[in-house]
């Protein structure tokens, strides 16, 4: 007996959407960040699912190269948190409203 | 007697573990969304990429298995951890008015409808065999039609190492 594929998807659209409600809710940038990553984590997961179900490693590889995407976006997204923190002595969303009208 | 031998079987097989790494999953996921203090939605969600790791294994990837830890619980996660240390970050307030948060809920509980619609449809006939072992998924990588792209993300690596010293420097 195998994992069926649908309850995988089903798991990486329930941790998609958690991933979701914490870009809306919280106010802090690092957990917003980090709940940016755990979306990123949902879909790898459906990439992985995928690549079982359809025996192909094409899947795998894309998980491969969101990791590095990740990875790099991660390194950008905290120096551009340093250099804000530095700029406004906050994490606040709220406190980084230049460019909202 | 056979009950408890079949018992005993499914306890150690791998949908079950599947479920119950799930369980560990959405749980840890919903801390790193609940909790007040940064810290711990950072070990929350350590939690959590672990339990998909061995998600990944159970689905019979060793490989990204390991990816998953060494690269994100091993490596983002520190730095996450490292910032968060670094600027000394306090409890967040709580956030915007009652009506923010339920229209955020709202919205998400759509986003989920949506997706479990979608989901139901999505039927594939299984593959037979799967070779997934880390010498198979090399010479995937490495082939002609991902060579490329492979050899083209260590430019955008350089380019990220090079943008966040920039970008968090006090001057250069």
């Amino acid at each position: 007996m195998t994992i069926p594929l649908q309850h995988a998807l089903y798991l990486s659209a329930l941790l998609f959407c958690i991933g979701v409600v914490g870009v809306f809710l919280r106010r802090n940038v690092i957990t917003v960040f980090m709940c940016i990553e755990l979306m990123l984590n949902a879909v790898n997961l459906a990439f992985v699912a995928f690549s079982r179900a359809l025996g192909s490693l094409d899947g795998q590889v894309l998980v491969f190269f969101v990791m590095t995407v990740a990875a790099a976006e991660a390194a950008v997204g905290l120096a551009i948190v340093i250099a804000l923190h530095r700029h406004k002595d906050s994490l606040d969303l709220d406190a980084f409203n230049i460019m909202k009208w | 007697m056979a009950g408890l031998e079949r018992l005993l079987q499914f306890v150690v097989s791998e949908v079950f573990l599947f479920y119950v790494f799930s369980l560990v999953a959405v749980a840890s996921a919903l801390g790193v969304v609940l909790q007040r203090n940064p810290i711990r939605s950072a070990f929350s969600l350590i939690v959590t990429l672990c339990s998909l790791s061995a998600i990944y294994g159970l689905l019979g990837s060793p490989f990204i298995a390991a990816l998953q830890v060494i690269v994100y619980a091993g490596a983002i996660m520190v730095l996450f951890l490292f910032v968060l240390m670094l600027l000394n970050v306090r409890r967040e307030e709580p956030s915007g008015g009652r009506a923010t948060r339920s229209a955020a809920i709202l919205l998400a509980l759509v986003l989920a409808g949506q997706l479990g619609v979608a989901l139901t449809g999505a039927g594939v006939t299984p593959a037979a065999g799967f070779d997934a072992s880390t010498a198979s998924f090399a010479r995937v990588l490495f082939g002609v039609r991902f060579l490329y792209v492979f050899e083209a993300t260590s430019i955008l690596i350089v380019a990220a190492l090079v943008g966040a010293v920039l970008v968090a420097k006090k001057e250069l």
